[in-house]
């Protein structure tokens, strides 16, 4: 393949700009299922062979995340969306790839160099239920990263910083001496937030944030990550599956499908103009109110198994408009004139 | 958002517990916990409880041997429980050796979770090869019996070092032994919970924040483990008195100059048959309302913190 990367593509564009916040090139994971070496060997034919399987979570993924903008992505489930997420968060080691923060690669660095990036980048998850210890206060909670990264810090300028961030996410600050499960899941979730927020990074990955929680609650969560983005100059990666979300939210939308990302654009372009086949689909399934909405694409079987991957494109075995060369060939993301980013080869031919 | 109580202490918390409740309208759970804590104030209290010395030569005399219980004829009134084969005072020789057991089961537990508290973590946590050779390690353990080990580890300090260093330092073998024989309860128990543990949001949490393997396992882990342990810990302590008492049976335990519950059956056994009873059935006596109490106690506090009858 001659073609350029997405990546590629943007420096050869705009070789003098800064580069992106964060940068995922070519990321791949896999995860075995086969077990340790003895259970791999299998006795096939007369003969002792090893047999391993993978499932492809990720397969080649690309994406830039610029200063100050909310990249949400979206993809059903098991689409590699939360993969995505701890893997940039290094909870998850990369099969192949690479990950850049502010230009400097961190995929690859100890627990100990990586510690001044766990200062600038922070991560929210999607079950307040869990992601809290059940035996730890929320003073204590919240005091533990900012002792961590401010060893220098004295008692009382800790707890001004956790009254602080408390009073940003509309947390009592006397509730401090309480524990998680005294909360409803909406406070929690605050509390988690605060956590992040704590150690005042500068980007944030949130899982999923709100999704667990009650429908009247989840605005106003969502409501304190857009006023926390807005106060303390924050950049979000953004894992959602709710589409109103994403509208409400989001500057740019990444959709994902099974493993790879098929179309990238800002979200105004997204909601207006869908070009990927995957994309229209999953928009005409969000539910309207007009009479004269036209009917949903229905798309035709599953979604295939991540162990063994289609050839080609992953989604022509349910595309309408799939051909042999989808069948063969492996689309790349190519930039569009509306500045959206389409892995499609019917796109790429002008046939859509 | 509308309660704004200042948050309850840690005093207020254990009043509202519903582990308090609980034992508040169990009267088998309280009356285990007075026997117990009865036992072990008399052997904590036993040089002033107890109207001799046992370990003083000078105040034993021979020709006070096999003298019965007060309610039988022939006893003296100076020896309300009798005396043994060697004329000491059966009352003070059981709350002496009650110490002595409690001593050994006690610190053969504190010993045991230590081992199998830092090993279950570490498997539990790290996983892969750690795991798998800590994990064989403890089935070998467990393939051996507390006897086989007591008795291969007693014959060895015995051949090297003399049978007069084993008795001296009987109480410290003796922990040893029973510590080393089975940790793997713990450490099963402990890699178990941590298994189910690790895979919660707030162990990434808090390695996103950048906090340490180390500290992630003993701050943010462990807490969360502490409910089974607790359980088998009091089952492990009855166990480890009655693994002494076995012990100590077989001759492999205390001396009898410096007798725990089991050495004092054993001593007194041999008289059985010829009519002195109480020297082996009274300290018998003693020993199975120790451990019944205790577990008694261990399967209340485990129908009372299972989390599947009730989650706190």
């Amino acid at each position: 393949m001659t073609t350029l990367t997405e990546a590629q593509a943007q420096h050869v564009a705009s070789p003098g700009s800064p580069p992106p916040l964060l940068e995922v090139r070519g990321l791949r994971k896999r995860f075995s299922l086969s077990g340790d070496f003895l259970d791999q060997l299998r006795f096939k034919g007369g003969r002792l062979v090893r047999h391993r399987e993978f499932v492809h979570a990720i397969n080649g993924v690309d994406l830039a995340i610029q200063r100050g903008e909310a990249l949400c992505v979206v993809g059903e489930s098991g689409c590699g969306k939360s993969t995505v997420a701890r893997t940039v968060m290094g909870l998850i080691s990369p099969s192949a790839g690479e990950i850049r923060y502010a230009g400097e690669r961190i995929d690859r660095l100890s627990p100990k160099a990586l510690l001044p990036y766990r200062k600038r980048m922070q991560m929210i998850f999607q079950n307040p239920y869990a992601s809290l210890n059940p035996r730890m206060t929320i003073q204590q909670t919240l005091e533990e990263p900012i002792r961590l990264h401010h060893p220098d810090w004295d008692r009382r300028r800790v707890r001004d910083k956790v009254t602080e961030v408390m009073a940003a996410v509309g947390i009592e600050p006397d509730w401090g001496g309480r524990f998680g499960h005294e909360f409803s899941g909406g406070q929690r979730q605050r509390i988690a937030i605060a956590r992040a927020l704590a150690v005042d990074p500068e980007f944030i990955v949130a899982d999923e944030p709100i999704s667990a929680l009650d429908v009247s609650i989840q605005a106003q969560v969502l409501n304190l990550l857009m006023d926390a983005q807005r106060e303390r100059d924050l950049t979000y990666l953004f894992i959602t599956h709710d589409l109103a979300v994403v509208e409400h939210f989001g500057t740019r939308v990444a959709v994902m499908y099974l493993g790879t990302v098929c179309e990238v654009a800002t979200t105004a372009t997204l909601f207006a103009t869908p070009r990927h086949p995957y994309t229209q689909a999953l928009l005409s399934a969000i539910p309207r109110l007009e009479d004269d909405r036209p009917q949903p694409i229905r798309l035709t079987g599953e979604v295939p198994t991540p162990v063994n991957l289609p050839s080609g494109c992953v989604f022509h075995g349910r595309c309408p408009h799939a051909e042999p060369r989808c069948r063969r060939e492996v689309p790349v993301l190519r930039p569009q004139a509306d500045g959206s980013r389409v892995a499609c080869h019917a796109v790429e031919e002008g046939r859509l | 958002m509308t309660t704004s109580t200042p948050a309850a202490s840690r005093w207020q918390r254990l009043r509202d517990s519903y582990l308090l409740y609980s034992f508040k309208r169990d009267w088998g759970a309280q009356l285990c916990l007075a026997i117990l804590l009865a036992l072990v104030t008399m052997a904590l209290l036993a040089p002033w409880l107890a109207p001799t010395d046992p370990y003083d030569l000078a105040q034993i005399d021979i020709l006070n041997s096999e003298l019965p219980p007060f309610w039988i004829d022939g006893a003296d009134t100076r020896y309300a429980l009798g005396t043994d084969a060697q004329g000491r005072d059966l009352w003070s020789i059981i709350l002496y050796g009650t110490r002595v057991s409690l001593l050994i089961g006690f610190g053969a537990v504190l010993l045991q979770a230590l081992l199998g508290v830092v090993f279950g973590l570490l498997a539990g946590y790290l996983g892969g090869r750690i795991d798998a050779f800590l994990m064989r390690l403890a089935d070998i353990q467990l393939s051996f019996s507390t006897l086989m080990v007591a008795i291969v580890v007693g014959a060895v300090v015995k051949a090297t070092l003399g049978g007069g260093f084993y008795s001296n330092h009987a109480v410290l073998m003796l922990i040893l032994i029973i510590g080393l024989a089975e940790w793997p309860q713990y450490a099963r128990t402990v890699r178990a919970s941590v298994l189910g543990e690790k895979r919660k949001e707030y162990v990434d949490a808090a390695k996103v924040m950048g906090l340490g393997s180390r500290r992630i396992m003993f701050r943010h882990v462990l807490p969360n483990t502490l409910t089974p342990i607790f359980v088998i810990s009091t089952v492990q302590v009855a166990n480890a008195i009655i693994s002494e008492a076995a012990l100590s049976f077989l001759g492999l335990g205390m001396p009898e100059t410096h007798p725990s519950l089991g050495s004092l059956i054993k001593a007194g056994f041999d008289y059985l048959q010829s009519g002195s009873w109480w020297i082996t059935l009274v300290p018998g006596a003693v020993l199975v309302v120790l451990v019944l109490s205790i577990n008694l106690l261990g399967d209340w506090l485990r129908d009372v913190m299972n989390p599947r009858l009730y989650k706190g």
